[in-house]
Parts: C-alpha cells; structure tokens; sequence
C-alpha cells in the first residue's frame, strides 16, 4: 500500500487514504435520504452556533465598558442585517435542538424497531417514518420560530 | 481519562440541559418590548438578580461543554495521527477554558457596576 | 432547494426496488459510461461509453459483462455469484454505491447508467477496489463467537446451544451481511476518518454482542468504546439506505450504543449448553 509522505501535523494515518470520498462528498447531503440531511444540518447549525455563542460572548462583554461602550455595541447589532442573523440563529438553534432530541432517542436505539427478519426489497427499519417525521417537525419548528422571531423583531416596537 | 462513552452521555446532558436554560434566557427577552430588554439599565439590573446570574454561568458552562465538544468531535474526524489528534483535544479543551473564563469575567463585572 | 427536496423525497419514497420499475421506457439499448484508470501504469482516470443492448432483465453486471465480451475486454471488474451473495461487485452505480448484479438497468430513471468504482476503497484498478482496510476493520471487532464452553475438541459428547427463535431474531438480520462493503462507501464519517472502524464493523460487533452463544463483551474493546469507535456515527443512516442484504447496520449500531450508554436494558442471558450422551446419538 502507498503511504503519504505528508508530515507532521497533517500526516495521514498508517492506512491509506487513497479514494477516501473527504469533504467533497459530505457537502452534498442528497444522494441518501433525511437521515443524511438531519445529519448535515445538524453539523452545519451545530458549528454556526458555536460562532455565534463565541460572538455573543464577545458582544456581551462590552458591558463591563459602561453604557457607552454597550449602546455602541448595541448600535452594531439592532441593525436591519443583525436582526436577519439573530432570525438565522433562532431557526438554526430550533432546528439543532429539536432535531437534538431526536438524536438522543435514536442514537439509544429508541424508535428504531426490533430487529426481526427482513423481507425483500429489504427496506430499513431504522429509517422508519416514526423517527424520520422528528426531521420534519424539527424543520417546521424552525420555521415558525423564525416567523415568529420576525414579528417580535421587525415588528414595530 | 474519561471515556469515550462518558464523553458522549456529556455532550447529551449538557445539550438537555443547556435547552432549558436557554429558553429561559430567551424569555427574558420576551417579558417586555425586546428593545428595552436591551436597555443597559436593564441588562445591569439583570446581572444583580442572582438567580439570573446563576443562570447566565450555566448556560456559559454547559453551552461552552457542548459546543467545544461538538468542535472536538468534527476535527478528530477529519484527520487522523497523534500530533492532531492530541493538537484537536488540548486546543478544544483551552478553548473551552478560555470562552468560560472571558464569560465570568463580564458577569463579575457587570455585577458590580452601578445601575445608572 | 426544491430541486434537493424533491431529489431526496424522491430516494425515499416507495420501496428500493419498487422505485422505478416504472419499465424501459420502450429503450432497447442504455449507454454505459464506465470509469476506467490502471494508475499503475501510469494510466490517467477518463470514462469509456459502450453501447449495451439491454433486455428487461438485464442487470448492470450483465451489461457490464457484454461490453467486456464484445467491446474492450479490458475492463476491470469483481464478480462471482451474479445473485447478491459473494459482495463482489459492490460500486457506485449512477453516484449510488450499489450491486451490479442486484441492480436491473429499469431501475435507472436514465439511459446513460455510469459505473464507478467505490468510494472510500482505494483503487486498484477500473472498478475494482482493495478491500484489505475494510476487512482489518471487520477483524478487530472480533466478529466470530466467544464462549469457552463452546469449544467442543476435548469433549467426547456433542452439545449444542438452546436458542430461542426470538433469540435469533436478535442478531439473524446482521448476520446476513456479505461484507459488499456498500455501506462503508455510503458513510460519511468513514469518508474522512480511517480509524472508524465503519458501519459493516460495528454491525458485526452488535452481531455478535446480542447473540446469547456469546459471552465476550465488545463493548469495552478498543476499537468501539474509542475517540474513533462507535460513538462517530451520527446516524446518517445512509449505510442502511444502500445495504442490499437488509442488515440495517444503522439499527444494530444504534441498539449497541443504548446498551453501551445504559439506556437500554442489555441483560442478555447466556444460551445453555445441551448435553448428549452417546447413546442418544446412535438412536
Ligand atoms: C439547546 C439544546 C441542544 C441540544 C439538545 C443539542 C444536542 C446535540 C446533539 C444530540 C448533537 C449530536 C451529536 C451526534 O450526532 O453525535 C449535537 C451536536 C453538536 N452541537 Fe448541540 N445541542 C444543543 C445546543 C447546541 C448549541 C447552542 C450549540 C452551540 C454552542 C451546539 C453545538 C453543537 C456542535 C458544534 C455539535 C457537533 C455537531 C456534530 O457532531 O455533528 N449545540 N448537539
Ligand atoms: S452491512 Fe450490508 S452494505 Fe454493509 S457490507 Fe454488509 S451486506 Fe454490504
Ligand atoms: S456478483 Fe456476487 S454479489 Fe454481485
């Protein structure tokens, strides 16, 4: 087998890596089903909410400036734009959370089924509708969240 | 050394719990007009209700817990030998750390500013 | 973002199979386009086109098979059972890992069906792949029955283990798997991570782990309870959507990590040994 001869950091493994799909494949979600999607939103929202806890973090800090310091701070942030990223971040973290909840049940085995003896065609059990519908309300939810967001944000004072 | 498994009970429980903080933390928001929530005097006012500041530290420390944990999880699957994998573990630990420590700073602080 | 929509509703909706049998759309003939590189002697990756006529049981392995008999006898591929039992010839067929031999060409909604090797295999050559990563995998789960009772060479009687059926019914649906290897190329964490022992593996070790013959624990080993192990699967479940055999190893591993987190009870109750005496045996 060949190995790389990349090293350090980001020296690939003893095994070799040759045709490993990497990145490229993951970024596209919709050659097998919800459960794949769930499974990419929740990565991506997971991540765009840490950059936001990391940022709101840092906002809030202006208050140990004084009022000054918080209203400029402020004047940044109620804007048009920062309103339409905190609608993003109310959607994003509906979804992560409920679709969260999900995760936890199915990643026990919770709302899978019983193993037993498939017949053909040999569709999954796990990929059952019982658990694939937590997607799509975590979907919805979102949604509404962020309609809702909209209205306390956007609609008049 | 934790275990893998316990990690991964962690990131659960932390992420449970963090829901219910948070959206109590966001129902803060809710009790009156958004924008005077935002008022300084207000947000001052929070920062000396106690309960509310156990609250706020909660929420830094699960969310810090299960974020940075998240981090840690992507990287390790992204590449694999001794020198990223123990780079991933220290930086996400630090970072963790470090996000706490720069949180509790603003809440002892704001804790002890005068409402205006 | 319609167009993703309706792509995934699309793969999901009816059964595998069912999907689109919708017949050949009057076509008497498809267009193969079929990945061809031999990096070995410096032979760059490019695609052949081949004509195949096609009848209506006509499988991509057949339509392969013609156009190495009548076309460019070159073509690398693995075959053996033509029946979905040997896991030879898994590839990824129209961007789907797939059997050539279990997938009609009707069932492709084009004309133009593209066979290419399997991803997250490395490359031998055309669509063939070294499997030799997968099965290190496949081996360090342990995938075989541990029980010192069960080992028979110093006993004179033969014996035998009580199972149940609903016992069976536990494990009998994994132990269908052919190691084709379709949901190792299907797995988005196998895609950048190599330490993960994979969805194949890590139904092997649920296999084994709810067999009530089996008193090993797998559940501690190294290759399951690791930074790398079970606990890098994040249900995707795309390793269930491709698997041919209905092994389902998305729902194996899910049951072994609940046993494992204890939040599912996991009190598995050891099968006894049935003894013979050497006159029951004659009779
Ligand atoms: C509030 C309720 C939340 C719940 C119930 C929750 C639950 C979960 C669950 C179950 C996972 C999946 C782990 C897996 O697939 O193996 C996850 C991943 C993750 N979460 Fe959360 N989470 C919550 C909030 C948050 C927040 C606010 C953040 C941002 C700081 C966050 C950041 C992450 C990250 C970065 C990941 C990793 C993504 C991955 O492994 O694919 N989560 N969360
Ligand atoms: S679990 Fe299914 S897809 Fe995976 S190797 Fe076994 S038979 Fe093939
Ligand atoms: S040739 Fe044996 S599985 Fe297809």
């Amino acid at each position: 087998m060949r190995t790389s001869n990349r090293r350090g950091l980001f020296k690939t493994a003893e095994e070799d890596r040759n045709n490993r799909e990497g990145l490229k494949g993951w970024l596209n979600p919709a050659r097998y089903g919800w459960e794949r999607v769930s499974y990419w939103l929740q990565r991506l929202t997971g991540l765009f909410l840490l950059i936001y806890f990391i940022g709101h973090i840092y906002e809030t800090s202006s208050l140990t400036g004084g009022a000054g310091a918080w209203n400029a701070m402020l004047q940044f942030t109620e804007t048009p734009w920062g309103h339409l990223f905190l609608i993003l971040v109310i959607g994003t973290s509906t979804y992560h959370s409920t679709n969260g909840i999900r995760l936890i049940f199915t990643e026990a085995g919770r709302g899978l089924g019983r193993p037993g003896r498939p017949d053909y065609p040999y569709d999954a059990l796990s990929l059952n509708y019982r658990q694939k519908s937590g997607i799509w309300i975590a979907l919805i939810l979102a949604a509404v969240a962020m309609f809702y967001g909209g209205n306390v944000l956007f609609g008049g004072d | 050394m934790l275990r893998e498994r316990q990690i991964m009970r962690i990131h659960y429980i932390t992420g449970l719990a963090a829901l219910f903080v948070v959206a109590v933390h966001i129902l803060m928001r809710l009790i009156m007009p958004f924008h005077m929530s935002l008022q300084y005097s207000n947000v001052i006012a929070n920062y000396h209700n106690l309960p509310y500041v156990v609250l706020l530290e909660s929420i830094l420390v699960l969310l810090a817990i299960h974020g940075f944990n998240g981090l840690r999880i992507i990287l390790l699957e992204l590449r694999q030998n001794r020198t990223w994998e123990n780079g991933v573990t220290i930086s996400t630990i630090a970072a963790m750390i470090a996000i706490i420590a720069f949180g509790t700073r603003t809440i002892i602080i704001a804790n002890g500013l005068g409402v205006v | 973002m319609s167009g993703i929509i309706k792509k995934i509703s699309m793969l999901r909706t009816g059964s595998k199979h069912e999907r689109s049998e919708k017949s050949l759309r009057g076509r008497s003939s498809i267009v193969l386009r079929v990945y061809r590189a031999n990096k070995a002697v410096g032979d760059s990756a490019h695609y052949d086109t081949f004509d195949v006529p096609i009848q209506r049981w006509t499988t991509v392995l057949d339509a392969l098979l013609y156009a190495k008999s009548y076309k460019d006898t070159s073509i690398g591929i693995r075959y053996s059972c033509r029946m979905a039992s040997c896991g030879s010839c898994g590839m990824k067929i129209n961007g789907i890992p797939r059997l050539a031999c279990y997938t009609n060409v009707s069932e492709m909604e084009s004309g133009v069906i593209s066979c290419e090797p399997l991803t997250n295999f490395p490359l031998i050559r055309d669509l063939v792949t070294d499997f030799h990563q997968f099965f290190s995998h496949h081996k360090s789960v342990r995938p075989y029955i541990i029980n010192q009772n069960a080992d028979l060479r110093d006993r004179k009687e033969l014996s035998e283990f009580i199972q149940s059926p609903r016992d069976v019914d536990e494990y009998l649906q994994s132990s269908y798997c052919i190691k084709c290897g379709l949901c190792y190329s299907a797995c988005p964490t196998v895609a950048t991570d190599t330490k993960f022992p994979g969805p194949q593996a890590l139904a092997q070790a649920y296999r084994y782990s709810a067999d009530t013959r089996d008193t090993g624990s797998r559940e501690d080993m190294k290759a399951i309870d690791d930074k790398h192990g079970i606990w890098r699967c994040h249900f995707a479940g795309s390793c269930s959507s491709v698997c041919p055999k209905g092994v389902d190893p998305a729902l194996g591993i899910q049951l072994l990590r609940g046993h494992m987190m204890s939040f599912s009870k996991h009190n598995k109750k050891i099968a006894e040994l049935k003894h013979h005496s050497h006159g029951n045996q004659i009779t």
